[in-house]
């Protein structure tokens, strides 16, 4: 079963928000569903004002693709730049070493927290 | 006749499986009213009269192998070809295949077009290909494409020289009417003596990609270095549109330090065909891999170990990407990328040198031959590689429809396209040229214009 | 074993096909900046190639070594007469800006090759063009939009698509900047009609639809699903990939289409070479026939008894330019499609999709007992199953794989999306019912296995010079390139 770390908040479409830090990631749900990612690529800069919803990145496995959408809405100050060279980290660290942006004033209180996220992904198992 | 297998014994089996009474009765969703439509075509033909009917249909053309000998290039050329290349694409084990998404009994396909994809690496001098597209024009428009997902939409210019191959440019303009962006650089009243540097003005902070051709259209053989360097400075990318035998001896557009190299690969061993199918090449930088279209063979190891090769980077692609991917190109030309890389591996190196050096001389003979000629002249003097322009105190349709009398296919009126370049005629020599046929068409310009 | 690749494979010095001397006085190449210093291609005999390239072949499946059911590809046999009519000197050897009085015969060819296809698709005019679906298709919806544009109404970005549709569906609106509403499929593998209803406004440019779906079914409302775009002010775009089971059946331009594609690669037998080249000329209603792309041939100058028509190329008036260079793809597409039409007339086409038709039922109809045909009614020429097995945990690419074992091509797998582990099969016409039979057999002796040795099916394939790949390898490790000779830097 998929790892849900309790200190973050999930959005439906399957990225995290750490509230404590600012920054975004796809869920272990979502790496496994998309299996070896072998592409990704972070299309917003620091200085982007961003909107909840709006894609950040792109990120490409060997069966599927997908845009990753900013959970919340505020300034990106910080993105991940090493994470381009080292795609497989997503897969293998996905709260770690995986994350992808950072963002000031993110507001995450209307997002899932870990229980209520994980009864989410097992409904869609079925 | 038909290539139906089934008697009708085996028919009424198999209606009755599936239970149904009648062939008919399989349609039932398909509104009536325009159900089983008569269709007014021709009553069918066995295979010998249908052999006849396209002999008849063939041999009403005038071919350049026997009837004509051709001047005529302007992106289509008459090479020699190797029997060997038809031989081999010929089997059926090739030709019959579909697009290779099972690897597992699809090696032949897959490592043909690994072998492709090295081979035109060697030849542009860039460090990855992809499979093919259609043809030269829709691989120059795919280029932009790539520029444009590189800059993320956001440069919204593509400058084109003017000496780009009007066809392309059409296309080009065709395949960028939905995308909002500027096609600029090859205006009517374009400097056509001016050198490559004409266009750096025009490359600023929004411009996507320049595009050049090399030799350009007239035959011109330019070292685009500067301009590129120049274009680099800006930000933009450059994409060169090559002609694959020059490649043998000119200096690579890869070594220029272009970005892009893309081109007509029908020179490599393909036929004429009245214009196609033919085979767009498109190589690049590893840097834009993800943000080129096309399919792209990429070598792995089996379940038992062993080299193999495979479709790679298929996420790109539309089938899975849908509307969000760069282009949604599917089929493209893998048996003509094939006979390509079957045309360059039998010729080789030292076949491919010799096709270009005697292109090289035999298309400077016949420059010299006209220019000898009073009133002929050549209209631009950089060098040339087996195409060049020249200018005539007649109008070129007047001289062609001469040269045709004496079954010679004269080269391309330059008139249509340039306004400026009125009565000028783009020559196209080969290695399928004689020194007597080069002879002959000195000749008859001669008489015509005397 | 595996084959060395032909860069292995080179000897300096060796050489395969030499050219003669130059018959010319010498000209001195430009300057040495100018020129390159090395050329990195390998140096082979011929007799090094043709082995080489034997080899090769022989690690393909292939239409012409065995049943190929791959759905939606259409993959039946093709004809060996068009391999030498395509081949024909007159043919091969002509150049594309031949003045048209030299080169008659290609033209009359392609304009009778036009009108056919309006013949068999009810359309108003044809143009021959586009290399390949995915091409024609873009044109298709580059005349869309034009149509839009010249009426003056901008505000149509809106392009409606199916959930079965194909890939190139979405992509070639997508190329134009248009947004794509997905319309589900209702309980019957039809357009769902509420949620289409729910979309058709002032802003939709039109609708792609496949008819026959890519389930294989014809859609049961399409009539009403043209009367719904169309009342918007849409057009409708057919996706003519499955015309195969159309022809004599049903012309799409009678059911409302306004422009469609043809696959003459997979209708019209021209063979798919491993990955094209295709053809994909597409058909358009009165309202589009302005837009085409150019040039179109024509009649330019009437014939009289004995005397025949002058063809050449016209121009239509709103033209949305050119598609490519040149003329489309005459010889290897054009050539052999209008050789297969010749040879069938309007029985043998009618045949074609009464047997590719009949042929599918059949199949889906031997299956039935094994695996679940959802949206399960008289299919048309290709039919989507389950891959999967009560109570086994081997998927669709597995039994796929053990496929090959059994010396059959898959069929299509995990498309369309709609169905659970799909499995797409089309059998065509060109397949007997015993090969039929022995396909089927194949598929319910691997069920068996499935449930009585699980580990079997996952492995396979066993029998095939070459077991699964290492897809994941292959795209992170990313080596595109074979060797290249010592001292060649890409760089220089």
């Amino acid at each position: 079963m998929s790892n849900t770390p309790s200190n973050l908040q999930y959005a439906k479409s399957d990225e995290w928000f750490d509230p404590a830090t600012g920054k975004v990631g796809i869920s272990d749900y979502a790496q496994g569903q998309l299996s070896d990612i072998v592409f990704m690529e972070i299309t917003v800069g620091v200085g982007d004002d961003i909107e909840a919803g709006q894609a950040i990145a792109s990120v490409e496995s060997v069966k599927a693709a997908s845009d990753v959408m900013s959970p919340v809405s505020g300034k990106v100050v910080a993105i991940n730049e090493d994470l381009a060279n080292a795609p497989e980290n997503i897969n293998s660290d996905p709260y770690g070493e995986a994350w992808f942006i950072q963002i000031e004033g993110g507001d995450g209180s209307g997002m899932m927290d870990a229980a209520a996220y994980e009864k989410y992904c097992e409904e869609r198992a079925h | 006749m038909t290539y139906i297998p089934t008697s009708p014994k085996e028919r009424d089996a198999m209606l009755e499986t599936v239970g149904v009474k009648s062939l008919d009765a399989l349609f039932e969703a398909v509104p009536a009213k325009y159900r089983f439509p008569k269709l007014n075509l021709p009553p069918a033909l066995t295979e010998m009269e249908a052999a006849s009917l396209l002999s008849e249909l063939a041999s009403s053309n005038e071919n350049v192998r026997g009837d004509l000998v051709s001047f005529l290039g302007a992106g289509m050329y008459n090479h020699y070809v190797p029997s060997v290349v038809n031989h081999i694409i010929s089997r059926g084990e090739f030709y019959t295949a579909y697009t290779p998404y099972q690897p597992e009994i699809s090696q032949g396909t897959l490592q043909g077009i690994f072998e492709y994809q090295s081979l035109m690496t060697a030849l542009t001098g860039m460090e990855l290909s992809n499979a093919s597209h259609y043809d030269g024009a829709t691989a120059a428009a795919e280029a932009v494409n790539l520029a444009f997902a590189v800059f993320r939409g956001k440069r919204r210019k593509v400058v084109v020289s003017p000496t780009v191959h009007p066809q392309y440019r059409e296309t080009i303009r065709t395949y960028t009417q939905g995308m909002d962006l500027a096609v600029a650089g090859d205006e009517a009243d374009s400097d056509l003596q001016a050198s490559p540097e004409v266009l750096l003005p025009l490359i600023d902070q929004d411009t996507a990609l320049v595009i050049v051709q090399y030799p350009d259209f007239f035959g011109r053989v330019f070292d685009y270095t500067r301009l590129i360097e120049a274009a680099h400075a800006e930000g933009a990318l450059v994409c060169v549109v090559a002609n694959p035998t020059a490649l043998a001896l000119f200096k690579t557009p890869g070594a220029m330090g272009a970005d892009i190299v893309v081109g007509e690969g029908q020179p490599l061993g393909l036929p004429m065909w009245y214009g196609g199918p033919s085979l767009g090449f498109f190589t690049t930088r590893k840097q834009y891999v993800h943000k080129m279209a096309g399919r792209l063979v990429g070598e792995t190891v089996d379940s038992r170990g062993q080299k193999s090769y495979v479709l790679t980077l298929t996420a790109r692609e539309q089938h899975i990407k849908r509307e969000k991917a760069t282009s949604n190109i599917c089929t493209n030309q893998g048996l003509l990328a094939l006979a390509s890389a079957v045309y360059l591996s039998t010729i080789g190196k030292t076949g491919l040198q010799q096709v270009a050096n005697l292109c090289y001389q035999k298309a400077h003979y016949a420059a010299a031959e006209l220019s000898k000629i009073e009133g002929v002249g050549l209209c631009f003097s950089q060098p040339f590689f087996h195409e060049f322009a020249v200018c005539f105190p007649k109008p070129v349709s007047e001289i062609n429809e001469h040269l045709l009398e004496h079954g010679i296919l004269g080269g391309y009126d330059l008139g249509q396209d340039y306004p400026a370049l009125e009565d000028h005629m783009l020559v196209a020599v080969t290695e399928m040229n004689s020194k007597e046929e080069i002879d002959l068409f000195v000749e008859v310009v001669k008489e015509v214009l005397s | 074993m595996t084959e060395p690749t032909i860069f292995d494979l080179s000897s300096p010095g060796r050489t395969g096909v030499t050219f003669p001397k130059p018959d010319v006085p010498h000209f001195d190449l430009p300057d040495e900046s100018l020129l390159r210093d090395d050329l990195p291609l390998p140096e082979v005999a011929e007799v090094d190639v043709v082995r080489h390239y034997m080899a090769l072949s022989k690690y393909n499946y292939s239409v012409d070594g065995g049943f190929y059911p791959l759905g939606s590809c259409t993959m039946k046999y093709n004809p060996k007469i068009n391999e030498d009519t395509c081949r024909l000197p007159g043919f091969l050897f002509t150049h594309p800006l031949q003045p048209i009085e030299t080169v008659q015969g290609n033209l009359l060819l392609m304009y009778q090759m036009q009108e056919w296809l309006k013949e068999i698709s009810g359309f108003a005019a044809v143009t021959l063009q586009p290399a390949a679906g995915a091409h024609g298709e873009f044109c298709g919806v580059l005349m869309m939009r034009a149509y839009h544009k010249a009426r003056g109404d901008d505000k149509r970005i809106k392009m409606l698509i199916p959930d079965a549709a194909h890939g190139t569906n979405p992509a070639s609106a997508g190329m134009l900047g248009m947004t794509v509403k997905v319309i589900p499929s209702d309980a019957r593998g039809n357009v769902d009609l509420d949620a289409l209803r729910a979309e058709c406004d002032d802003t939709v440019v039109g609708m792609m639809l496949t008819n026959p779906n890519t389930l294989g079914l014809f859609d049961e409302n399409i009539e009403e699903v043209v009367k719904l775009v169309r009342n918007c002010g849409g057009l409708m775009y057919g996706d003519g990939a499955n015309l195969n089971a159309l022809l004599g059946i049903v012309r799409p331009g009678d059911l409302g289409f306004d422009v469609m594609h043809f696959n003459l690669h997979k209708t019209f037998a021209v063979p798919h070479g491993g990955g094209g080249p295709g053809s994909g000329p597409v058909g358009v209603s009165e309202r589009l026939a302005d837009f085409l792309p150019a040039p179109l041939v024509g009649i330019l100058e009437d014939g009289e008894e004995d005397i025949p028509p002058l063809y050449g190329f016209v121009t239509p008036k709103h033209s949305i330019g050119r598609m490519k260079s040149f003329h489309g793809h005459f010889g290897g597409g054009l050539v052999r499609a209008y050789t297969y039409i010749a040879m069938h007339g309007p029985d043998g086409l009618r045949d074609i999709s009464n047997y590719a038709v009949l042929n599918a039922n059949y199949l889906a109809a031997r299956l039935r007992g094994t695996f679940k045909i959802p949206f399960d009614r008289i299919c048309m020429h290709e039919f989507v199953m389950e891959g999967r097995v009560e109570g086994s945990d081997v998927r669709a690419l597995d039994i796929s794989k053990r496929l090959m074992d059994y010396n059959f091509h898959p069929p299509t797998n995990y498309f369309p999306l709609i169905v659970r582990e799909a499995l797409m099969i089309e059998p065509t016409e060109t397949e007997n019912k015993d090969t039929l039979d022995r396909f089927a057999d194949a598929l319910i002796k691997i069920a068996g296995e499935a449930k009585a040795d699980p580990d079997l099916v996952k492995t396979a394939p066993h029998t095939t010079p070459f077991g699964r790949m290492d897809e994941v390898r292959a795209a992170r490790e990313l080596v595109l390139c074979c060797w290249l000779p010592e001292g060649y830097d890409s760089e220089q």
